[in-house]
């Protein structure tokens, strides 16, 4: 048994975790031993760090290390196409979220080196989870990621709100552990009993999981594990019913850190979601078809309706972020009959991912020192006027969540209705487009304050307007990442050559 | 492809790669802009004007200019395949020509932060090029979204009044018709069996085994809804005048002379060739909606005091002739159609650029505040009088509007003679209020406002400037109107081989309907036309 293990060990197999890890230990010690010079070298560290890997990473995938499509680990970890993807994903999505936390923290005066540390820690874990092959894996994984974001959340601590939201996370976050954990031990549970069929190798692996499930699919105890297992996972995509938490944790997080969660750790259900449902439940589509469809249709209407009153950007962007997780949930869907449906919902994922930052680059520039929870729609009053660079990437990236041609959002949701209309799931088609359809007036809402012109009483004491807005200039680097999300946002739109291999399939 | 197929792909190029110039390389120079801005505006409608002239369809599938570039989606049966044919030949060269009138008349406009103004054009010029020079439905499609958000953005911020609320409101719209139909397009795709999107692969797909009649039906009903949005047929018109009222000039004159027409462009290429079952069956509910859009619409347009908003409500009232024409489903109501969409659109154009040069005299758009305008600009008089006369269709200036409406009621006489009865008033009722229109602004004393506003100002004739594209887009109005079969030629022969396909499914269905003609199946089916 313990040769076993040791045979399968394959490090190299995760060498860019272990890289991230490593990173984020040594921004530690920089801090502890580099004074005050070290403290200002950490953010830098941690992003170049960051690059030099995906630069690696990039290389590294052309050549897939000979381990691709095989298990490490006794089978904790399995290497596929789809797990190479989605660990380029989540480093990219650090690397920018590291980027926005250095325009933050920076302007709000909060320590980088923690931020920084425990985002690399979330980073990897996460990448891991992308590619867990079973449930021991899959709930380390996820809890590492969650455990690192209840900190994350409340980190602005003079904040009551971030606190607060903090607060809310950590009730929510365990309560949706729980169920999670009792969904796995219901199904271990099942699974070793003698009694039932089909049940070889190890109860927790999802590849020996997969023929159990496919013979006792009627079976209670394993409908109830299953549905609770999705339960635990609703929660971190934010689907309806688990998705209470989003606004107010979303408004009272740092911006840096609200971006995380709403790609990164949205994007890190969907991957495992997507892990689950080609593998271990996909014999289980006659009970979560429906389920999911339902879920689907009612996240859809819920985030873009809740959405429409929101005044607080970060509570819109985050109700919004519901609607998306409906939209990607009907691909999810549509993967029971269109296995395809797998890289519509990856490439949805890449242009969500884009778009995001670009919105929350422009946020991070303009949340005022600590106000950063209560930045409202009017805050982006005449930014056409005073930063025209920055509202040209406001408008792309909304335009792109809102699924407006030309930009790359269009294609992403193009994708999914295709990958719907080919699974024949029509009426969730009509709800989406009813979603989108409500989705462009706080869309377009928010394009409305941030370009057009607004009638204000004129303020007599001029210095005082002045000292309520602090909007930086934007830094040369900043320009060259925002435009850079930005043109991507575009270009995707026009051109798809590059991912033409997420595409096809 | 051939050198001509590259010149189509730059008259949709190089708008789009100045607007992108324009975006990204901060502030320029007024001058580099001016001029970077007539390049992006000249050279579509050069650009479409040789390849008019050079028309000459080769192969079988009636199309020139034919090119095929991968985009990345192959995998969806997706390329940018370009091209043009008789139908869209004509309309290409109105998108050219109603956006070089519109481009100059938006640099002289002196809007502030001109040269976001003038990007935000040139990218609802190369989507409005890109729209008819698209053979693949799926970039016919995406071609009509580019300009959505430039138009929200225009209206907004160089828009006049309630601009807020009316862009979200015609955003709002738009979206919906337009991802109505995207489902309409996507449906007919996936139920034709067609390994690609484009529109020559589907009509030998179609020809070879039709859709089924139920799927036909729900397609075109999803066509009918979105594209009606689009073209703002009655009763979902609401968002066009108020639109186009609070639109700055060129914006509108885009609009509703040329982006309009996507979804009527739609129902003739795409709609009744593929899904001709589909369209009998709802012809009837089609032909009434659009009765109510001339008959409606043209009323409460007599009732308009706002000149914009009158011109706004012409334009509906004008698209209700095309949709009887398409209801008609006949080459020659087709053929009504096209013209009919070209007269309108260079005169829809002509009549909110003159509409806003009186503006500019008079400082409102009310007219019941004006009035005795031609004593201090006859030419403005005279050229805002030929504008009007072609939206009604008088001879002369209106040529080219007389024979689309001509031919769309000869049409409509063989599909419905009361309808045709009914809907020929709608002529009756554009004299009526264009004539007023005329009357109010220029003839007559000055009203009490007016008076005073002239005490105060000295008010000039029409400037050589703005009498460029107003010129422009007369002459081509007149000259096309003296000339038609340059247009009609090429477009009987797409016309009729469109309507091949769409016949031999008519004669099947009345072969398995023996006792019932097409016509009076679709008329036992919708009760309301008796």
């Amino acid at each position: 048994m313990t040769g076993d293990y040791i045979d399968t060990n394959t490090w190299s197999a995760i060498l860019p975790e272990i890289i991230l890890v490593v990173l984020a230990l040594s921004l530690l010690l920089i801090d502890m031993f580099g004074g005050e010079k070290g403290k200002d070298l950490v953010g830098k560290v941690a992003v170049v760090g960051q690059l030099v890997l995906l630069g690696l990473g990039l290389t590294v995938l052309s050549d897939n290390l000979g381990i691709l499509n095989q298990e490490t680990f006794s089978g904790m970890l399995y290497h596929s196409e789809f797990g190479q993807v989605m660990r380029l994903f989540f480093l990219t999505s650090s690397i920018l979220t590291s980027f926005l936390g250095s325009i933050f923290l920076r302007k709000h005066g909060l320590p980088g080196t923690e931020f920084y540390a425990i985002l690399l820690l979330v980073t990897s874990a996460i990448m891991l989870l992308a590619q867990s092959n079973h449930f021991v894996m899959l709930f380390v994984a996820l809890e590492t990621v969650t455990i690192g974001f209840y900190v994350l959340v409340s980190y602005n601590r003079d904040r009551s709100n971030s606190l607060e939201a903090g607060l809310k996370y950590l009730i929510m976050g365990g309560f949706s552990t729980a169920i999670l954990l009792m969904g796995i031990v219901l199904i271990y549970g099942i699974a070793s009993t003698p009694g039932l069929a089909g049940m070889s190798g190890e109860a927790l692996k999802f590849s020996d999981l997969q023929l159990f499930l496919g013979l006792n699919s009627d079976n209670l105890i394993v409908k109830t594990g299953v549905l609770m297992v999705f339960a635990g996972i609703a929660f971190k995509i934010g689907s309806v019913p688990f998705q209470i938490w989003i606004p107010d944790v979303y408004q009272g997080a740092p911006t840096p850190v609200t971006a995380a969660l709403a790609v990164t750790s949205k994007a890190g259900g969907f991957a495992i979601l997507i892990v689950l449902v080609t593998g271990p439940f996909k014999p289980m589509a006659q009970l979560l078809v429906p389920v999911l469809s339902v879920m689907a249709i009612a996240t859809i209407l819920f985030g873009n309706i809740a959405a429409l009153t929101q005044r607080n950007v970060k509570r819109l962007i985050g109700l919004s972020g519901v609607s998306h997780a409906g939209y990607l949930l009907m691909g999810i869907v549509a993967m029971f009959t269109i296995p395809a449906a797998q890289n519509a919902v990856v490439f949805y994922l890449i242009t969500y991912l884009l778009a995001s930052y670009a919105v929350f680059g422009v946020m991070a520039h303009l949340s005022s020192k600590g106000k950063d929870d209560i930045q409202q729609l009017s805050d982006y009053q005449d930014l056409l006027e005073e930063r025209p660079f920055l509202s040209g990437v406001l408008v792309l990236g909304l335009g792109s969540l809102a699924g407006i041609p030309p930009l790359a959002g269009f294609i992403g949701k193009l994708l999914l209705f295709y990958a719907a209309f080919q699974a024949g799931l029509y009426s969730l088609l009509g709800v989406a487009i009813v979603g989108v359809v409500i989705s462009i007036y706080y869309y377009f809402g928010w394009i409305k304050e941030a370009t057009f012109r607004f009638w204000k009483l004129p303020v007599l004491d001029g210095e005082e307007a002045e000292a309520l807005r602090d909007w930086p200039e934007v830094s040369n680097l900043a320009k060259l990442t925002l435009g850079g999300l930005a043109l991507l946002t575009l270009l995707l739109g026009f051109y798809q050559g590059p991912l033409s291999s997420l595409i096809g399939g | 492809m051939n050198n001509y197929s590259i010149l189509l792909l730059s008259t949709i190029l190089v708008p789009l790669v100045i607007a992108i110039i324009l975006l990204g390389f901060g502030k320029l120079p007024k001058s580099v802009t001016q001029f970077l801005a007539t390049l992006g505006f000249c050279f579509p409608a050069l650009g479409a004007l040789i390849l008019w002239v050079n028309f000459v369809p080769t192969d079988a599938s009636g199309y020139d200019y034919l090119m095929t570039l991968p985009t990345g989606l192959e995998a969806l049966g997706i390329t940018l395949k370009l091209g043009l044919n008789g139908i869209s030949v004509p309309l290409f060269f109105l998108a050219g020509i109603v956006g070089l009138a519109a481009g100059i008349y938006a640099m002289q406009s002196g809007a502030e932060r001109l040269q976001q103004y003038l990007m935000l054009i040139l990218f609802m010029q190369a989507g409005l090029m890109g729209v008819f020079a698209s053979v693949d439905i799926f970039f016919f499609y995406f071609f009509h979204e580019l300009a959505l958000i430039p138009t929200f953005i225009c209206i907004g911020v160089w828009g006049g009044r309630d601009r807020h609320s009316a862009a979200m409101e015609m955003t709002i719209y738009l979206t919906l018709g337009a991802m109505l139909s995207l489902l309409g397009l996507l449906a007919i795709y996936f139920q034709s069996g067609a390994e690609s999107f484009d529109i020559i692969s589907l009509k030998a797909a179609v020809l070879a085994s039709p859709i089924d009649g139920g799927a036909q039906t729900i397609i075109f009903g999803l066509l009918l809804f979105g594209f009606g949005i689009l073209v703002s047929l009655f009763p979902f018109h609401s968002w066009a005048p108020r639109g186009y009222a609070s639109a700055p000039t060129s914006v509108a004159m885009l609009h509703a002379g040329v982006l309009k027409k996507f979804g009527l462009y739609g129902f003739i290429q795409v709609a009744l060739p593929l899904v001709p079952l589909g369209a009998n069956h709802w012809s009837m509910v089609l032909a009434w909606l659009a009765l109510g859009s001339v008959l409606i619409i043209g009323l409460i347009t007599i009732a308009q005091r706002d000149l914009k908003e009158m011109v706004g409500f012409s334009s509906v009232m004008h698209m209700g002739y095309c949709f009887l024409g398409i209801a008609c489903m006949s080459v020659l109501g087709s053929a009504g159609v096209i013209i009919t969409m070209v007269a309108h659109g260079l005169t829809v154009a002509l009549l909110f650029l003159l509409g806003h040069v009186v503006y500019k005299r008079t400082e409102t758009y009310d007219m019941h505040d004006m009035g005795g305008l031609v004593k201090h600009a006859p030419a403005l008089a005279a050229l805002f009088s030929a504008a009007v006369f072609a939206s009604i269709g008088l001879p002369g200036p209106g040529l080219l509007n007389f024979f689309g409406e001509f031919t769309v009621f000869t049409a409509l006489w063989e599909f419905s003679r009361p309808i045709t009865a009914i809907a020929v008033l709608g002529v009756i009722i554009s004299a009526v209020y264009g004539l007023r229109a005329i009357g109010r602004i220029f003839f007559g004393s000055p009203s009490e406002v007016f008076e005073k506003h002239l005490k105060e100002n000295s008010i000039k004739d029409i400037s050589t400037a703005e009498k460029i594209p107003t010129l422009l887009l007369l002459i081509t109005l007149v000259v096309i109107g003296l000339f038609p079969r340059m247009m009609t030629d090429n477009m009987n022969t797409s016309l009729e081989d469109n309507f091949l396909s769409i016949n031999s499914e008519l004669k099947q269905l009345a072969i398995e309907e023996p006792a019932k003609s097409a016509l009076e199946l679709a008329q036992s089916i919708e009760p309301s036309a008796k």
